[in-house]
């Protein structure tokens, strides 16, 4: 990556590795509660190896603990990574990496990654705060998935340990930071009660993704409002807090 | 491999094909309006609608046992600013105290 410099840490590598840190350890509660919704060993760390983004491998193993098919989950695992797209857009307009830079960088291509990159002035350290937060949640979150399934493994009964407790806070941990505005609020409070009313009436996993049609049919007759992604700073607020 | 396995396999394909199209996909496409809009909604939607599965519901049923008590907690946790991982010890605690004392199943 170029405009590294390795003498001394600069404020964007200092944020970008502070937020690796605490996105990294809670890769102990993914792991612990991959395995308790019944993923193996390998399954868990594929997802954040090879996944790699948070809420949609919260929301895959959410849905196969919730009894739902694993069509069910990878759909709504997907939708929920299409974010991913915006940053994607978004990093590239602010790096303008070369080209052989973007396969590794488009994994890496996350919430706290773009959040910690357009969070900074200057181009060098949006570029450090891409590189410290990208890499640096990998590794950490990689490190403690396995950590977490492997203590997941010896623990049994996932409601003894309030394994379900810790799923229920994990999602409403990730929604939280979102919820800045009074449109968000209601949506989610929208979202919430659809949800209740699809979930005695389908087969478990459908209600998310009922929910998930009603949201993009809501967005794409309202999206004219909005400005492009580009243009405004909101996404550097979603995670910074958290640090 | 089971079919499990290779929905993970295939859910992990999607997801990076997702975020590579965010640097190839040109820009005029992805950075409408609409787009962002989209992608910010489905997100809180989803994350709401697995907060309620994951807090009220047992298979095709609507419940009330210890995880309300987790979900009370951890916005309580959230409120105060407390770190993401202490909010999700805050709800394994709080569903794992309401059971200990026989107030919630």
């Amino acid at each position: 990556m170029p405009g590294m410099r390795s003498s001394r840490l600069t404020p964007a590598t200092k944020m970008g590795l502070s937020i690796a840190i605490a996105t990294g350890l809670y890769g102990i509660s993914f792991g612990a509660l991959a395995i308790a919704a019944g993923l193996n060993l390998w399954q868990t760390i594929a997802l954040s190896a090879l996944m790699f983004t948070g809420g949609s491998q919260f929301a895959f193993i959410g849905v196969i603990s919730g009894g739902g098919a694993a069509s069910a989950a990878f759909s709504a695992a997907s939708l929920l990574g299409i974010r991913n797209a915006v940053y994607g857009m978004q990093i590239k307009q602010a790096l303008r990496p070369r080209g052989r830079h973007v396969p590794w960088m488009a994994q890496v291509t996350i919430d706290e990654s773009t959040a910690v990159s357009l969070g900074q002035a200057d181009a060098d350290e949006k570029r450090r705060g891409f590189f410290s937060a990208g890499v640096g949640v990998y590794v950490l979150w990689n490190f403690f998935t396995i950590a977490g399934a492997l203590l997941g493994e010896r623990m049994g009964d996932p409601a003894a340990w309030g394994l379900d407790g810790a799923a229920v806070a994990a999602f409403i941990g990730l929604l939280w930071p979102r919820l800045k505005a009074m449109e968000p609020v209601l949506v989610a409070l929208a979202a919430a009660v659809v949800t209740a009313i699809a979930v005695p009436l389908t087969s478990p996993g459908l209600p998310i993704l009922i929910t998930a049609s009603c949201a993009a049919v809501y967005a794409l007759a309202t999206g004219r409002r909005s400005k492009p992604a580009t243009e405004h700073g909101e996404l550097q607020n979603v995670r910074e807090d958290r640090a | 491999m089971s079919e499990l396995s290779w929905w993970i396999l295939a859910a992990c394909l999607t997801a990076y094909a997702i975020k590579i199209c965010g640097y190839f996909v040109p820009r005029k496409v992805l950075d409408s309006p609409t787009m962002s809009h989209v992608a910010a909604t489905l997100t809180i939607a989803l994350l709401a609608s697995l907060v309620t599965v994951n807090a009220f519901t047992s298979g095709q049923e609507l419940v009330i046992d210890a995880r309300i008590g987790a979900l009370a907690a951890a916005i309580i946790a959230l409120i105060f600013k407390a770190p993401y991982l202490v909010v999700v010890i805050t709800g394994a605690l709080a569903a794992i105290l309401l059971r200990a004392t026989g107030m919630a199943a």
